[in-house]
Parts: structure tokens; sequence; C-alpha cells
């Protein structure tokens, strides 16, 4: 990699903010790396990925030292800071460099246009997700009517996570909201196939008992089926979509912490929509 | 960071100075991870946050001595630890280490 401290940042002098910023908004990943602590505090060296990097922490062997060590942290979606000596010396304490990577925004891939959909969408956003909505019926699936979704995918599920599946990984999400078997079981097929870290379906109880037979019968084993967590969304009694948007992304938040003290709607018996409880009557 | 480019953009096109506050370690229980952001300009006005709340005013303070250059860009520390910090005061009983530097790079 080569160093390019002298790369021009068009007359507004931050030309190492300016690359950060473009990079931030064009969602590509980047690391940011300043000498907190030591000689030099405030130097800055920004990695990107396939790139030059741009500015210097003070010396060549610290830059080529610390680019390794933030290309590494960025892999993993880490910040921390690190401490080398004035030469990139990894024994040495002198210099302090925070080192913060901006990974690419997770994704959420919500197949089905359906009344649910929407307020999803928009939890995820709230999230930092990069969402999609897809579902093959052109009608309802439009930019219209989910504004807030970065695309709209007119497509079939399984031919969709076919194009992007190799993509996903441990931060993404699946949400497979269509509870229509023509649609759900291929993109669960399909959705097995890749390494996403939550996979949730929409139906109830009854409809993913079926499901379950479905699936199976497509070749999906136990491990599998472990994946899937349906009916959807944390048990909180939710009722209007909005509230069901709340209970998904609590456990794509919990599945993905291994927090299993939050109690998901699969693991338990009780119907999934309750009555808004009464007041307390009399006992008879 | 992210969600504070805006307001940054903004105040830059306004003539505005801009100083970054960014969580760089955190003790024991903090509200916020490293990374967590705060802007802050030259007439005092803020973008982000770097606690729930408990620090950003003496934050502001910080980024304003750091913008008139007061004070060196560099490391400040709030905490439950420390006596000044006590009385800014993070309700969480942690120690947050911010980095606090002009935006000039």
């Amino acid at each position: 990699m080569v160093s390019d401290p002298g790369e021009a940042g068009g007359g507004t002098g931050t030309p190492v903010f300016d690359a950060l910023q473009e990079a931030l908004r064009a969602d590509r990943p980047v690391a940011l790396a300043t000498v907190v602590d030591g000689p030099g505090v405030g130097a800055k060296l920004l990695v990107r990925p396939g790139e030059a990097t741009l500015g210097t922490l003070g010396h060549p062997d610290l830059d080529r030292v610390v680019a390794r060590d933030a290309q590494a942290e960025l892999d993993a979606g880490l910040t921390a800071t690190r401490r080398y000596g004035p030469h990139g010396e990894a024994r040495e304490e002198t210099v302090r460099v925070f080192i913060e990577s901006f990974a690419p925004s997770p994704r959420l891939i919500i197949f089905g246009a359906v009344d649910f959909t929407g307020a999803l969408a928009k939890a995820g956003k709230l999230l930092g997700y990069r969402v999609t909505v897809c579902d093959a019926r052109a009608v309802f699936a439009t930019v219209a009517r989910f504004p807030m979704a970065d695309e709209i995918a007119n497509d079939w599920p399984d031919r969709y996570l076919a194009k992007v599946g190799d993509e996903l990984g441990p931060r993404d999400a699946v949400c497979v909201l269509t509870h229509d078997a023509k649609f759900d079981i291929p993109a669960i097929v399909a959705a097995l196939g890749t390494e996403v870290g939550y996979l949730g379906a929409m139906g109830s109880r009854r409809t993913h008992a079926a499901r379950v037979a479905r699936l199976r019968d497509a070749g999906v084993d136990d491990a599998g089926l472990a994946r899937v967590m349906a009916p959807i969304g944390l048990d909180i009694g939710s009722r209007t979509p909005e509230e069901a948007a709340i209970a998904i992304c609590a456990e794509i938040i919990a599945v993905r912490t291994g927090r299993t003290g939050a109690a998901s709607l699969r693991d338990g018996t009780g119907p999934i929509h309750v009555a808004i409880p009464e007041p307390r009557r009399n006992s008879r | 960071m992210k969600e504070v480019l805006g307001d940054i953009e903004r105040w830059r096109a306004g003539g505005h100075r801009v100083a970054i506050a960014r969580v760089v370690g955190v003790d024991g229980s903090g509200p916020r991870d490293p990374g967590a952001t705060m802007v802050v300009n030259d007439a005092g006005e803020v973008a982000g946050s770097v606690s729930g709340g408990c620090v950003e005013g003496a934050v502001v303070t910080e980024a304003l001595a750091v913008l008139s250059g007061e004070k060196p860009r560099g490391i400040v520390s709030f905490g439950y630890s420390d006596d000044e910090a006590f009385a800014v005061g993070l309700t969480c009983g942690g120690t947050v280490h911010l980095f606090v530097e002009p935006l000039d790079w």
C-alpha cells in the first residue's frame, strides 16, 4: 500500500476528513487512525481497503503497522485503542493510536410487501440497517409504498438471495413476512444457504407447524430449523405493525448479542396477539 | 460519526469552525461505546452525543477551549473516580475517555 500524504482536499484544508466523509456517505468500509497520546497527538491515517492510505502518523513504519492493524479491525468490525513504539514497534507503548473502523451498514432484507413491512423497514432504518424490501409482485413492492427502504427488489426471494446471498454475514438479518408457502419456503431455504445472522419468519404457530413440515420435505435438517425464528419476534404482546416491528428488531438484537434470556415467541406456546387486559373482575 | 456529517457540513458552509469529541475508551460501565461522537461549533452549537447526557455540557466547554486554542487537542476523562468529573457525574459509575480536537485534518 502506498502512502499519499499530499492528496489535495479540494481546497477545504481537511483532506483526511473529506475522504472519510466520502467513504461514509458511500457506505464503503473505512478506518480512521488517530494518535491520541504520545508524539504527534492528533495525527491521522485513513485506511481504505484496496486504496492508498491517506495522511501519516509521523513515521512510515508506524503507518505501515497501523494500516495492517486497521485493516484487521475493519474486517472484524472492531474499534479500539492500540499502543505502539514510535516506529510501530509492537512491544512499546509510547504512541497510543485510536483506530475507529466504519464497516458498511448491516443489511435487513424483508421478503414480502405486506402491512407489517413498512413499520419493520422504518425500525430497521432506526437501527442503522440498509433495508431491502423484496417482493415478486411489482404492484405491491413500490418506492411509493416503502419510501424508507434503501432498495426495492421486484424478484422472487430465492432468486434475489442467489444474487446477494454471498454478501450476507452474522451482522445481517432476513425477515420473511410473506406467510405464503409459495414464497416463504424457497425464501427460508435460500436464506439457510447463507451466513446470515438472523432469520425470522412470520406466521401463526399453526402456519409455522405446517411450514416446518414443508421445510423438512425441502430437505432442511434440525440445525437449519433451529436457525429459523418463527413465529417471528419477542413475546411482548405486540398488536400493531409498529409494535410487531419493535418485537422483531428486539429479537434481532437478542440473537446477535446471544441474550437467550429474552423471551422469543418461538420458545413459548401461548397466543401471539394477546387481548388487551381487561380491568380486573371480581372473582366468581 | 455518520450521524453528525450533515451538521458538520452545514456549519462549515456557514463559516464555522468545528471541534470533534470522540469516545476513545470506557472503563467500567459506560453508556456509549468507543467511536461515539459529538461535534461542537465555535458558536457553541452541538450535534451527536458521547454519553447518556451526563457529560455533554462539560464536553462543550472542553471543545470550545480547544477551538479557541486555550487547551491543546488531547484526551479528557470523565468518571466516577475523578473529583472534577464526579461533579459532572456519569450516573452509570464508569469512566469515559474522550479525544477532543479541532476539525483541521
